[in-house]
């Protein structure tokens, strides 16, 4: 790792700023036997830098203070939303519709264009081999670059204005200006202002109907459960929502599914044909919204 | 006291040398912005590296709040906005965060294409940060899934397409990060999983690799 003055080694580093190898206590170097106006990373240079990045850190505060971070409505797979990658994703999502990177040539879209030129971004030391440092005495590497640098920001800027086209033919608004106005609309109002989805429990309609004894009675609750949130069958709270009374009759009659016919069974417990039908009509009944 | 401890653990472990080299290594004129204002590009790095660090740091107060499940996640990210006392704010600064360590990223990596300063020794050292620049894009991308919201949704129903349409791997790499087939419950775990966890893990490790690098073969020369 030492580097003296007599270098027969390999590699010799321009502005070697790596430090001696010494043996045990390494005292501070005499920044005089370098050339140029070096100095040390701790202290001196690091608290340069922290003066940087404390520029860079109210950058973000003032960012994050002024546009908050969008939040929109619950993911729901019916909405009508036009879909949209971040920001610098966006480049690669345009590249990925043009004719001859889409549809039948997806697989030069996806491997050939972007595997190339990713693939030889990450192999680039290996390509670009000589010594030259200087962008300007290397044509094709910088060249290469700047042209990829126009496709990005000319591929990013389409992909924006195309998005802000689509919406406003479509008549969108973006969900997270959205969601801030309907909150502060049912603030003014005193409403909860919150967008996500509330899950509310659906309650047994006419508990006290003697049907829910029948139900009982009948062995219904054995996989429907005493509170009807099911067991082994599914929950029959809200039942009446999907089913009318003829379709309940239907499949205590039939069976469905894994539940076998259930007509013999109830008559067995005593419940007469008057009875099923009362149940079903109280079953049918079972409706999540009142 | 201190002395006496840092002594005792010196003699046994001899961390002198490790960290005199970090304090003590020599910073050469043509990278300090104090002497010539253009070499503010050599900052990119350094920058990204305090950006990064943010991004853990606010990350792990997000996750004091924010639960991985389709029924609760967006619910937890609107609280943790509305809410929760300077939420809005450790949010901000994740979301903003997270768009300026690419933008500041893309700058350190063209200072370090423009510059030259991949060639060799230093060809390791680029593969590795690239590489790093790679997981950056996967943690932005699995992080834009988990407030759950009908952008995160539609979004990375459309990137699981896309893994889709890549010949022999796309389907098996569609399903195995959408968890099934179709973009619900598991996705968001998943996606959850490798943004916090998998990605984190392989980035820091990538960045140690990173900085024993810069250390051992010192800051490219002046042009």
């Amino acid at each position: 790792m030492a580097h003296g003055d007599n270098s027969k080694e390999k590699i010799v580093y321009v502005g070697d700023s790596r430090v001696r190898r010494g043996s045990g206590f390494i005292t501070p170097p005499d920044y005089t036997a370098y050339p140029g106006k070096s100095e040390a990373f701790i202290p001196n240079f690091l608290l340069k830098e922290w003066m940087v990045g404390v520029v860079v850190l109210v950058g973000i505060l003032v960012l994050t203070i002024s546009e908050p971070a969008p939040l929109g409505f619950p993911a729901n797979a019916n909405a009508t939303v036009i879909p949209i990658p971040d920001w610098y994703f966006l480049f690669l999502y345009q590249y990925l519709k043009l004719p001859y990177a889409s549809g039948d040539y997806i697989v030069l879209g996806t491997l050939g264009v972007t595997g190339v030129a990713f693939g030889s971004l990450l192999l680039a030391p290996f390509l670009d081999t000589g010594r030259e440092r200087r962008f300007y005495r290397r044509p094709i590497a910088s060249s290469l670059m700047f042209l990829s640098l126009i496709a990005i920001v000319y591929l990013t800027n389409t992909a924006w204005t195309e998005y802000k086209h689509e919406m406003a033919e479509t008549g969108q608004i973006p969900e997270d200006v959205q969601r801030e106005e309907k909150a502060a609309e049912n603030k003014a109002k005193g409403l909860p202002t919150t967008s996500a989805v509330q899950a509310k429990e659906i309650a047994i309609v006419d508990k006290d109907d003697p049907a829910m004894a029948l139900f009982k009675q009948a062995t219904c609750v054995t996989c429907h459960a005493v509170d009807m949130k099911g067991a082994g069958g599914p929950s029959l709270r809200g039942v009446g929502d999907t089913h009318d009374k003829e379709a309940i009759l239907a499949i205590i009659k039939n069976g469905q599914g894994q539940m076998p016919p259930m007509q013999d069974t109830a008559m067995a417990a005593g419940l007469s044909e008057q009875d099923i039908d009362s149940l079903a009509t109280w079953l049918a009944k079972q409706k999540s919204e009142q | 006291m201190f002395k006496n401890v840092y002594n005792w653990i010196d003699e046994r472990l001899d961390i002198t040398p490790i960290w005199r080299d970090v304090a003590d290594h020599e910073v050469p004129e043509h990278v300090n912005p104090a002497h010539h204002f253009s070499a503010f590009v050599y900052c990119f790095g350094g920058l990204t590296f305090f950006i990064t660090v943010i991004q853990i740091l606010s990350g792990m107060f997000l996750t004091m709040y924010y639960v991985p499940d389709i029924i609760n996640a967006y619910a937890s990210v609107e609280y943790l906005q509305t809410k929760v006392a300077f939420g809005q704010i450790v949010r901000g600064m994740h979301h903003w965060g997270a768009s300026l360590v690419i933008v500041m990223m893309f700058l350190h990596t063209m200072r370090v294409f423009f510059t030259g300063s991949y060639k060799a020794p230093r060809e390791m050292n680029w593969v590795v940060g690239m590489l790093i620049f790679f997981v950056m894009l996967g943690l932005g991308l699995t992080g834009y899934l988990l407030p759950w919201d009908n952008k995160a949704y539609f979004a990375t129903k459309v990137t699981l397409e896309i893994a889709n349409s890549v010949p022999v791997m796309g389907p098996v790499l569609k399903e195995l990060m959408q968890g099934g087939t179709i973009v619900g419950a598991e996705t968001l775990t998943r996606f959850f999983a490798l943004h916090v966890f998998f990605l984190p893990a392989v980035l820091l490790i990538l960045l140690v690799g990173h900085f024993i690098m810069i250390r051992r073969q010192g800051i490219s020369g002046p042009l």
